[in-house]
């Protein structure tokens, strides 16, 4: 076992699985709500030359979701660091 | 010089280019040819996973289906993106803590089984060979269009190149070819775009010139013109669409998880050193592919907009004939433009009601964009180079999960689990020859069904793949028992429901439309509805059935974190 106890496995596993939630959160708000459930809505706002929903479906989306995998990739290796189970 | 000698130069350039790197990487144990020796540094594997995913349909269709679809074509872009998030974050690290070459193989471990292991070859098998026919063909129509050579000489061309690098280099040789085709495609897709967006709104970037304002002297935004054409034309608003609101939450939904589920992007994840990288791979990956993705909606809309302004004129009083532009002409030789003078007035007219004369097929408009541009001849020269490299970086891909699903999985650990390295390396050849060879025949006689299966690749690896690796990684007390239940339940829900409204060799019981989808979900979508008949279905028959042995659930404890990952094990 790479941890101490397994206490701090569990409390490991519970942080990481809480980070996946958030961030998978916000995937789900800018795609499947800005982009598809609330899209009229927003559409009634001007984004520069866009209306605002069609812009979150054709390209604010996918730029969040490239900052996503990002945040996520540096929240976890600090994560992996201070429970000591990163790679050498 | 003229356009098709250019463009045998550009083509040539680029196949010498691939063999070349397909000579240096050569593979000599099973542990290169299957995942590259584990070697692969995170950035190359993010470009070779972008070259491997983005296929003929990104590079060809995608932003033809956008240019006619308009909102619609969302499902597209946020479907075939958004699935890499799931990757990141609740598969990629796992599966590469785990440490084996291939899906069937962490779901025939996982829940200790060889027949999950059967269900998911049988599985990786037919998602792999639906796409791969696909992409033998995007390789002909680019030959048969570019270099004048008819399709089956093109496909068996393309055949040739893949079959050498792939045969010979296994994954390490596909890797680094996958890296200079990512090169090769992006770089033929930017520079139209970009030449066309300067042209269009005064922007260099596409991104930008999107929502910019048109240089015509109208004062209005590229895409309020289109909302006005659409109206003015007779179609849906350029910025609205049609389809309903669930079927698009469910096409998309579909997508991203089918692509999170599909074999070949999920085995480019066991390619790099550490779980760290495996991580940050797929934040390459999709950085690459985000480059694309968020150009084809703006190629969608100059095209469309480019398009109607040829075809109708300035005036909207319809182009004379003997007017038409060469580009216009030149795609009529291949059938794929059709002009049907109606009202005899000897002009072209375009438009979604009774007045429309024109039947244009979608696939061009990425091919045809740099002539209705009116772009220099290298500029076309080179879209036929990118079009063959995202052909070719997916279809050689997609043979190594067939070749390795027969050698690894099938015979080394099923059949045959004495062979050696060596003899399981060539039946990993032998099979990857045969593969290129059918993969040939049904691209130079494809299935009259080509589109349909698409559908069903998506939605097959989202209806088995997807939810039996969830369970496995966050659910230890998910057992054998109910992850085949529930992969058979997904697959059988899904593959029955579009064969219910697509009939692939047999009648369609009912009409394929709206009224009759559960609903309201089309084909396209249901992947996403069978997804969560696989979660249910295993999770009540999990509650009814023998617990998962301690051993089993230790595995899954040692997977939830790096420390520890070693090279990919074939044991």
């Amino acid at each position: 076992m790479a941890f101490q106890s397994n206490e701090l496995a569990k409390a490991y596993w519970r942080e990481n699985v809480s980070l996946m939630l958030k961030l998978l959160a916000v995937w789900f708000t800018v795609s499947f709500a800005a982009g598809i459930l609330f899209v009229d809505q927003l559409n009634m706002v001007q984004f520069f030359g866009f209306k605002l929903g069609f812009w979150f479906a054709q390209q604010g989306s996918i730029y969040t979701f490239v900052l996503l995998i990002f945040i996520y990739v540096i929240k976890m290796n600090a994560l992996d660091r201070k429970y000591d189970v990163h790679e050498d | 010089m003229d356009l098709q000698t250019l463009t045998y130069i550009v083509v040539g350039a680029t196949f010498a280019l691939y063999i070349g790197i397909a000579i240096w990487a050569r593979a000599g144990s099973t542990q290169e040819f299957y995942v590259a020796g584990g070697g692969v540094s995170p950035l190359a594997n993010g470009m070779a996973t972008a070259a491997d995913w983005m296929s003929a349909a990104s590079f060809i269709s995608m932003a033809g289906l956008i240019s006619f679809m308009g909102y619609d074509g969302s499902v597209y872009l946020m479907g075939w993106t958004g699935g890499y998030v799931l990757l990141a974050l609740c598969l990629a690290p796992y599966l590469r803590k785990f440490g084996k070459f291939t899906v069937p193989d962490f779901i025939g471990d996982r829940y200790y089984s060889q027949t999950a292991r059967t269900v998911a070859v049988i599985c990786a098998i037919l998602i792999s060979f639906t796409y791969v026919a696909g992409q033998m063909r995007g390789v002909g129509v680019v030959f048969s269009r570019f270099l004048e050579v008819d399709i089956t000489t093109g496909v068996i061309i393309g055949m040739a190149v893949v079959f050498f690098y792939a045969v010979l280099g296994g994954m390490k040789g596909i890797t680094y070819t996958q890296v200079a085709q990512y090169c090769v495609l992006i770089f033929a897709y930017m520079v139209p775009a970009v030449f066309i967006s300067i042209m269009i709104t005064g922007h260099v970037l596409p991104q930008t010139g999107l929502g910019a304002t048109l240089l015509d002297g109208s004062g209005l935004h590229l895409l309020e013109r289109l909302d006005g054409l659409s109206a003015e034309l007779g179609f849906a608003a350029y910025t609205e669409g049609t389809k309903s609101t669930a079927d698009i939450f469910a096409i998309t939904a579909a997508l991203m998880v089918g692509t999170a589920g599909l074999p070949h992007v999920i085995v480019r994840f066991f390619t790099v050193p550490r779980v760290k990288d495996a991580r940050i791979s797929a934040g390459w990956a999709l950085i690459f592919i985000s480059i694309l993705y968020t150009t084809a909606p703006a190629i969608g809309a100059f095209a469309r907009y480019n398009m109607i302004d040829t075809i109708n004129g300035p005036d909207a009083q319809g182009t004379l004939i003997t007017e038409a532009p060469t580009w216009i002409k030149n795609w009529e030789k291949t059938g794929l433009i059709k002009h049907e003078d109606k009202n005899g007035d000897g002009r072209m007219f375009y438009s979604g009601d009774e007045r429309n004369e024109m039947t244009i097929d979608r696939d061009i408009m990425v091919l045809a964009n740099p002539e209705i541009a009116q772009l220099p001849d290298w500029v076309i020269a080179l879209v036929a180079a990118g079009g063959i490299a995202a052909a070719l970086s997916t279809a050689a891909g997609l043979l190594l999960v067939i070749s390795t699903s027969i050698s690894h999985d099938l015979l080394k650990r099923n059949l045959m689990p004495n062979i050696t390295d060596k003899q399981e390396l060539l039946a990993a050849r032998g099979a990857a020859a045969v593969a290129i060879v059918i993969a040939g025949y049904l691209g130079i006689n494809p299935p009259g069904f080509v589109a349909e299966v698409v559908a069903f690749a998506f939605g097959l690896a989202a209806a088995s793949f997807f939810p039996a690796i969830i369970l496995g990684i966050f659910y230890k007390k998910m057992n054998k028992e109910g992850a085949i239940a529930g992969m058979l339940a997904g697959i059988l829900f899904t593959v029955g429901y579009i064969l219910y409204f697509k009939g692939i060799f047999i009648t369609p019981f009912a009409e394929n439309k709206p009224e009759n989808w559960l609903f309201g979900i089309s084909p396209e979508g249901i992947g996403t509805v069978g997804m969560a008949v696989n979660f249910v279905v295993a999770y009540a028959v999990s509650k009814f059935t023998k617990e998962v042995p301690q051993d089993v659930q230790d595995i899954v404890e040692q997977i939830r974190f790096p420390k520890g990952a070693g090279e990919a094990q074939s044991h």
